[in-house]
């Protein structure tokens, strides 16, 4: 074979791989209109289109489309986006296809803090009443969550740094620590009046639906350049991935990316789970169907993976939001009840690599 | 490039596996370490690519400390092929050897990588499975990528353990033409191997560890019975035919079968204590 046709070969290789990606942005932003047409409320297209170019400013159709499913169409997207390229980091760093936020214990860790602060804190109850529940003070609430999912990620990370535990090991203590913080949950719910255990329960049904503008701007502020910080080194992850001893052996100093990419990665889910509640399954399957897709190469896999991880949690919230019209599903059961079969689907078809 | 080691010491949990090195290693020299399992020398090549950080001692790279330079100047000096290695999520041959331009790549590869991957490709006939995974290859083929990757780096000095180890006859003899070939054109090697035939014909240089220590070192002629028996504690025959030195197993010595009784318990501690996948 001649020199130029290996360097054709990877050339095309790499094209293809590319075409997919720009296809997942086309796809993405195709379902991102469509999500705004469709909903519960059925408003006609004129209407929409009068909203969308700023001629209609008030009214029912103006405050549904602004104030309801745009921001729920793009919580979706950039929560998809940080949790899908977290729980790809997460599994290049421990070179372990189980690395998620999910399995590392985080989302649990974020559901007790949540429920700590509903009835520890007070946050939940004072203005339940009815079948309406209130958060009262979300701030608090979200707070709580995020600085318990740190506390979980705290652990784990003493253990790798001052106990040289392996990654399977962080693994299995981010296990440990679920299970931990699920009874802690289970202990807070025993002893709490009905309307807080409501509103614990209503908390970590993940859904993209309850947060606000400056939320989002919150979100997307944290979220687009930490993904930056992973895209920027994903010659480094690719090092890991052959082991420890050989991206030492290329210059990388593997026992401060592994912490650095854990704390990031960490830190991105955690508030995203924060603000969200838990959504199962992303972080763990997109960037097991991008791998099986184009491959293992981080400087691909990292950005794909946050375009997929946007386009499923999309897919699924519209979904969610229209399969049992008028109801809407939070979209946190969904990928649940979708991501499990997926991920055993992957665990059989796609052995290859474990 | 020139490698200086001196009063080289180095211990896993308080257990010494390094005890006062000294060698010096010159441009373009082949250099082969043996000495039986557990002798230090997987812990001695991993200090002189900074895997480890010896405790006592210093390496000088053509008179630069080690120690001082940054990890990644070291990458593009030094080529490393570990004895045994899994990636942990399939990649594809042109990626692997892509890999070894990692130190040189800040943020897309150039097409100067690219070329310099495709040459090295052509180089070790890995052209036709360019695209493939390497899980799927067979050990020979594999370890051909690996030293393919190492060799992107356009290293001055390469570090093999035991390279040879799980190949067949044909990848022994290739992957080790390969490597001599480096030599040849001037690039430092150093080579832990089991196979003292091997060693003996490849070789500019040869040392003989034992319990972290070096035993004997010197040309392949100090491959002689004597000098093989009591490391080893396996009596050997030595043949010359021409140049080439073989050297053939006979049996164990009475005295280690004795001796390994005694001290079964204490070895079997110490070996307890090791840090896995170092010999």
């Amino acid at each position: 074979m001649g020199q130029s046709s290996i360097l054709d070969l990877y050339k095309k290789d790499i094209g293809k791989k590319l075409v997919f990606g720009v296809s997942i942005l086309i796809f993405l932003i195709i379902l991102m209109s469509f999500a705004v047409l469709v909903g519960p409320v059925n408003i006609p297209l004129p209407e929409i289109l009068s909203v969308l170019t700023g001629q209609t400013k008030s009214g029912m159709a103006y405050h549904i489309i602004w104030n309801i499913r745009m921001p729920q169409i793009l919580t979706a997207v950039i929560a998809g986006a940080g949790l899908a390229i977290s729980g790809a980091v997460m599994q290049s760093v421990l070179r372990n296809p189980l690395g998620s936020p999910f399995t590392l214990g985080i989302s649990h860790a974020a559901a007790f803090g949540a429920a700590f602060a509903i009835v520890i804190l007070g946050t939940g109850t004072t203005h339940s009443s009815g079948d309406v529940v209130n958060i009262n003070n979300p701030y608090i609430t979200t707070i709580s969550a995020f600085m318990f999912s740190m506390i979980s990620t705290g652990v784990i990370l003493a253990l790798a740094k001052y106990k040289q535990a392996s990654p399977e090991t962080m693994i299995l203590t981010g296990v440990a620590i679920g299970s931990v913080f699920t009874a802690g949950i289970s202990a807070i719910q025993y002893f709490a009046e009905d309307t807080a255990i409501a509103a614990i329960i209503f908390w970590q049904f993940g859904d993209v639906g309850k947060t606000s503008w400056t939320e989002i701007g919150l979100i997307t502020a944290v979220v687009v350049p930490l993904s930056l910080w992973f895209a920027y080194n994903s010659w480094n992850f690719n090092a890991l991935n052959s082991g420890d001893d050989t991206a030492k052996s290329l210059g990388v100093d593997v026992d401060k990316l592994r912490i650095k990419g854990m704390v990031i990665s960490s830190t991105v889910s955690a508030l995203i789970v924060s603000f969200v509640g838990i959504i199962g399954f992303v972080g763990l399957v997109v960037p097991h169907i991008v791998r099986k897709l184009i491959g293992g190469n981080e400087m691909l896999l990292l950005p794909f993976s946050f375009f997929t991880g946007s386009l499923l949690l999309l897919i699924s919230d519209t979904v969610a939001r229209n399969i049992i019209s008028p109801e809407v599903l939070p979209v946190g059961i969904l990928t649940s009840f979708l991501g499990a079969p997926l991920f055993i689907y992957l665990v059989i078809k796609g052995r290859e690599y474990w | 490039m020139k490698i200086d080691v001196e009063g080289l010491e180095f211990s896993y949990n308080g257990v010494p596996t390094l005890k006062n090195m000294n060698l010096n290693v010159n441009k373009g020299e082949f250099l082969s370490i043996i000495g039986p399992n557990g002798s230090g020398k997987t812990t001695f090549l991993k200090c002189i690519n900074r895997i480890l950080n010896p405790e006592k001692g210093s390496i000088m790279i053509n008179e630069f400390d080690l120690d001082k330079l940054h990890r990644n100047d070291i990458a593009k000096q030094v080529g490393y092929i570990p004895q045994a290695e899994r990636g942990a999520f399939p990649t594809t041959v042109f990626d692997t050897v892509l890999m070894g331009r990692k130190p040189h790549i800040n943020w897309v590869p150039t097409s100067r990588d690219l070329d310099i991957v495709v040459e090295v490709m052509e180089m070790l006939d890995l052209s036709h499975i360019s695209m493939k995974n390497i899980n799927e290859l067979s050990g020979g083929q594999r370890q051909k990528v690996i030293i393919g990757r190492a060799l992107a780096q356009q290293p001055e000095i390469l570090l093999l353990d035991e390279p040879t180890s799980s190949l067949d006859l044909k990848h022994q003899l290739e992957v080790l033409d390969i490597t001599r070939d480096q030599a040849d054109n001037d690039v430092t090697v150093i080579m832990s191997v089991h196979d003292l035939n091997l060693a003996a014909r490849y070789s500019d240089k040869i040392i003989m560890m034992k319990d972290g220590e070096i035993f004997h070192a010197g040309g392949p002629e100090i491959l002689t019975p004597e000098n093989i028996e009591p490391v080893y504690d396996v009596s050997v025959d030595v043949h010359r035919t021409g140049e080439q030195i073989w050297i053939l197993p006979k049996k164990l010595n009475k005295a280690t079968e004795l001796k390994a009784d005694n001290n079964g318990y204490r070895n079997n501690r110490l070996r307890a204590q090791r840090v896995p996948g170092t010999c």
